[in-house]
């Protein structure tokens, strides 16, 4: 089975971002940027379930700047066999990624798609769902465990009040939780081989998907700074302090 | 303009999740309807039927409904949420899971977890893990969106709206539901509780959230914890607070032995009132609290529950 895996350059998830003092959007000039640590944990899925036997090929994709070409050779540093960048003049929405990752598994015939359960920069939490409907195939997220039976995908789901498994009919899409897995790092001859292994740079219209933009972003501001706090010296303090000052309790 | 929202139930009862979910659709204006789809769900479509200024709500009774399963749900909200302006949801896992399927079979992009309403078509809503807020306009002939219920109050339960029943939509069958394992909790409920008591790493192993139980009691507040307590094994995930994990925003909210890294205050600095009892007088959660404690939390703690 293949196992189609898209990635993500986001900014790393230590930095503490700024917004531009012109509001238009966060500064990212000279930030550091990663893979989306659940795209890294997706990747990770990937391997295992390569490393049991169960796949035989995995391929990893990103859509953006070329840039993302640095995400496409960590994957294949830590396991992955290819890559697939495809690179678009400005940044395309959750349904315009979720139409090129659908071309993509046109043309690749996945068995298993899995992505990272929202990316840590737009938070949107939404391009496997909507792969999921693309494609009609059934979909496990916020996976906390992943087995690969015969023809069915076994998902257990983090869900509000605990946990529900779901059986999926494969080909299906996966979304990654955080306990899915603990990803491991790439070893430094692993990052010299996956120099070498191939990756193809295709753009949005060699798939003949328009990037549409229908939701627009007309302006990004800081979050309402909080008020600077004190500290007390005692709990009789801090007890009092809620009591006659805060009235919370 | 018509609004469609998509109840959160458990078939018996309708989740509070909600009544803020109409709040947020008072706000954007225009007729509202519930959908309310479930097996037994009829006492969750009652209940639907009293929350204020609802015109309609729409039972979909079927066995597909049952744990709502992404894949049967969007099909019918998909099908049902076609001549509405606003198709809204909590954003809760479930809202979360079957949502942007609907945007997608709509062919629209989704709106994620908006915490204010501008006008109908504008709203705002948290991105990069709380850092900035972004104001977005949709072009969208529906507007598919999730609701960040702490961000909305929840509305009254005065009306008195019809129930009708509608047909279910074709079965996908792609996905079967094989079971649950949830939490068991005598405790308010983490995102609902008006104090929530939380831990982190300082605890240092579960036995020890048991100081914190015994506080939340005196308060009757809901306990939650930082990911590192949660990776650590102290306790369940879906006590986890953060960009990953539940968004809280209660009148109070003590944060007991957690550092306060980005991840964490995602979830929480929306608190009216937020408390720190922290030994390291630098640890971060010192900069967003409005009393902080510099102490060692296993004397402070329990001194804190004999005041209380």
């Amino acid at each position: 089975m293949k196992v189609l895996v898209p990635v993500k350059r986001v900014v790393d998830y230590n930095v503490k971002v700024r917004v531009k003092p012109d509001h238009s959007d966060v500064d990212l000039a000279n930030v550091k940027m990663d893979m989306n640590p659940f795209c890294e944990i997706a990747v990770e899925e990937a391997v295992r379930l390569k490393e049991q036997g169960k796949v035989d090929e995995i391929v990893v994709l990103s859509i953006g700047e070329a840039k993302a070409e640095e995400q496409l050779r960590k994957s294949m540093a830590l396991g992955a066999d290819r890559g697939i960048l495809i690179t678009t003049d400005e940044a395309p929405g959750s349904l315009s990624v979720a139409k090129l990752i659908k071309a993509v598994i046109d043309e690749e015939q996945p068995g298993l798609v899995i992505l990272g359960k929202q990316s840590i920069d737009s938070d949107n939490n939404q391009t496997g769902q909507m792969l999921g409907a693309l494609t009609g195939w059934a979909q496990g997220t916020f996976a906390s465990k992943l087995e690969i039976e015969g023809d069915t995908a076994k998902v257990t789901r983090e869900i509000d009040g605990g946990l529900q498994t779901v059986a999926l009919k494969m080909p299906a899409i996966v979304t990654t939780d955080l306990r899915l897995n603990e990803p491991r790092y790439a070893k430094l001859p692993d990052i010299m081989k996956a120099k070498k292994k191939p990756l193809d740079k295709k753009t949005a219209d060699d798939y003949g998907v328009a990037i549409t933009k229908t939701v627009k972003t007309l302006k990004v501001e800081p979050p309402a700074e909080r008020e600077g706090g004190i500290k007390v010296g005692s709990v009789a303090e801090l007890v009092d302090k809620l009591k006659n000052e805060a009235k919370v309790l | 303009m018509s609004i469609l929202i998509i109840a959160e139930h458990t078939n018996e009862a309708l989740s509070s999740a909600t009544a803020h979910t109409v709040t947020a659709a008072q706000a954007i204006g225009g007729d509202i309807d519930v959908l309310v789809a479930g097996e037994g769900a009829q006492a969750a479509a009652d209940q639907a039927a009293k929350l204020n200024g609802v015109k309609r709500v729409l039972l979909a009774d079927s066995p597909l409904y049952k744990h709502a399963l992404a894949e049967e749900l969007a099909a019918l909200v998909a099908d049902q949420g076609k001549n509405y302006s606003h198709i809204l949801a909590s954003a809760t896992t479930s809202g979360k899971n079957f949502m942007p399927r609907v945007a997608a079979l709509l062919d629209v992009e989704q709106i994620s977890d908006i915490i204010a309403v501008e006008s109908a078509d504008t709203f705002k809503r948290p991105i990069y893990a709380g850092n900035a807020i972004a104001t977005v306009q949709s072009e969208d002939a529906i507007k598919v969106i999730t609701v960040r219920g702490t961000a909305f109050d929840a509305c009254a339960e005065d009306g008195s709206a019809a129930v009708e029943t509608i047909d279910a939509s074709a079965a996908v069958a792609v996905s079967e539901f094989v079971g649950e394992e949830l939490a068991k909790s005598d405790r308010p409920e983490l995102t609902s509780a008006k104090i929530v008591v939380s831990g982190g790493r300082g605890l240092g192993n579960g036995e020890n959230f048991e100081l914190l139980y015994k506080v939340a009691e005196k308060l009757d507040a809901a306990v939650g914890a930082s990911r590192a307590a949660v990776d650590a094994g102290f306790v369940p995930n879906d006590m986890q607070v953060g960009q990953t994990g539940k968004i809280v925003a209660p009148e109070l909210y003590i944060a007991v032995g957690i550092s306060g890294q980005i991840q964490h205050l995602a979830g929480m600095k929306d608190s009216k009132v937020i408390v720190a009892i922290n030994k390291d007088e630098d640890a971060p959660i010192f900069q967003v609290a409005d009393y902080g404690l510099v102490a060692d939390l296993f004397e402070a703690v329990p001194e804190l529950e004999k005041a209380l």
